[in-house]
């Protein structure tokens, strides 16, 4: 089945996002010494956006650890990605730099743990997906 | 010990030479970084691109946009000066208070900046007015005031929720106006400089709302309970005013209500660094998107691919990466 695969940080924003959506989700381990995800299925990423929005530096290298995988690299469909306006034009770069290593679509961005409105949108938004591209 | 549980925390007792080598929480390290990455003073922006720009202003918009700044430099002071260092006595390693330490003067800088903005560009006279002005405004003072008072008061915990609303909230009455501006073409090297103090102000909201949480969790659910109805309270009181200090400055040019939503949109954005739920729908945080394109340049392209036709998205192009950290 069709799941949601996600990294968070200690801060847990990204966490809270993916509990809100309340859809399977594996989680990406956050220490190097945890064994490394491998998933079964395809699924959509959601990442938090690292550093200084730097692409070199954007995205957490535990997801890059887990892209680096063939096996994972070759299910992912979309990525979603978290950050903040406030950092301007590097607001959600881990998302572009993921869209493009991976070509896949880049298919929302919210900020911090996300919003009502944001959970709705992206629940609607990956059911659609999935339909689509079943 | 009879105090509340949250006085409870432990204040560091003696000066322990600080070991980076040695970490309790990576996130201090991880932040430090960020923000001495992210370190500028006022003298790398050529402000004074933006005298013909500011020749263009009514004396009007003149006054506005002083008497704003004014208001921002106020709580810039507290939070370099009083805000900051409170925050540094809290502190529970001294890792933690080397990064407030930096925030604490990173704040002294956004003052300053200030000032080098009334320099280049306004004359004394209606600076010095500007500040009596400050001195004067009701809602400004009072809104000095609440957050001061939770500085003064006895909960560690409580001093975070103040610096956190104070960060990612109170400034962004005074915010709104250089990105609109902005969004005008007018100001836009004033506001590549409120973009650089806006990015800080993330970081220190996160960071502080983060140490929040962190010592949240350890506390009994009912004290959490407490605590939250309290950060939502304070909120309530803050948002109060920051409403009448809106009308005050904006009415007379017709922008208090898009200012609104900018205050909704970031009141919900400081509650989620403190890790509590948004409390504005969204039919009243639909900042107008000039404002939103303003605080992120570059980065307006469509990511919602959802609400779409599906084919106006962009898988990312043009971003250079450190291939060696990627195997494929």
């Amino acid at each position: 089945m069709a799941e949601l695969v996600y990294f968070s940080t200690k801060s847990g924003n990204t966490r809270r996002f993916v509990e809100k959506l309340g859809l399977p989700a594996s989680r990406i381990p956050l220490n190097r010494d945890d064994p490394p995800l491998r998933v079964a299925a395809p699924y959509i990423l959601i990442v938090p956006t690292y550093g200084d929005g730097e692409p070199r530096t954007a995205v957490p290298p535990q997801v890059i650890r887990f892209l680096n995988d063939e096996h994972n690299r070759s299910l992912i469909r979309g990525v979603i990605a978290g950050g903040n306006a406030n950092f301007g034009a590097a607001f959600g770069q881990a998302g572009r730099v993921i869209a493009q290593k991976c070509q896949v679509p880049y298919l929302y961005r919210f900020e911090l743990m996300g919003t009502d409105e944001d959970v709705r949108r992206v629940l609607a938004g990956v059911n659609e997906f999935w339909k689509r591209s079943a | 010990m009879d105090m509340p549980a949250t006085s409870a925390a432990r204040h560091l007792s003696r000066v322990d030479a600080i070991n980076w080598n040695r970490l309790q929480d990576d996130k201090d390290l991880e932040v430090w970084n960020r923000l001495t990455g992210n370190f500028w003073l006022p003298e790398k922006i050529p402000l004074s691109n933006d005298i013909p720009s500011w020749n263009t202003l009514t004396e009007h918009e003149q006054q506005l946009t002083i008497r704003v700044f004014t208001g921002l430099t106020l709580l810039d002071t507290i939070q370099g000066t009083v805000g900051a260092p409170t925050l540094i006595e809290d502190a529970v390693t001294p890792h933690e208070e080397a990064v407030i330490t930096n925030i604490s003067f990173m704040e002294s800088v956004h003052a300053r900046s200030y000032s080098s903005i009334f320099s280049t560009l306004c004359a004394t006279r209606d600076v010095d007015d500007a500040y009596r002005w400050s001195e004067e405004n009701p809602f400004l003072q009072k809104k000095a005031e609440l957050i001061l008072e939770r500085y003064r008061a006895e909960d560690p915990l409580m001093r975070k929720v103040a610096s956190t609303f104070l960060e990612s909230f109170l400034f962004y009455s005074g915010f709104y106006l250089p990105m609109y501006w902005s969004s005008r073409a007018k100001l836009t090297n004033t506001a590549d400089l409120i973009r650089l103090i806006i990015r800080d102000e993330a970081i220190h909201g996160y960071y502080i709302g983060y140490k929040f949480q962190r010592q949240l969790a350890q506390l009994p659910a009912e004290r959490q309970e407490e605590i939250k109805i309290y950060a939502y309270e304070l909120l309530h009181e803050l948002y109060d005013n920051e409403v009448r200090y809106t009308e005050a400055l904006y009415d007379d040019v017709g922008l208090t209500e898009d200012v609104k939503k900018f205050l909704h949109y970031n009141a919900n954005k400081a509650l989620m660094n403190l890790g509590f739920e948004a409390l504005f729908p969204a039919s009243v945080t639909d900042v107008s998107p000039a404002i939103l394109a303003a605080l992120s340049p570059g980065s307006d392209e469509n990511h919602d691919f959802f609400s779409g036709s599906g084919s106006s998205y962009v898988i990312g192009k043009t971003v250079s990466t450190e291939d060696e950290d990627w195997a494929f």
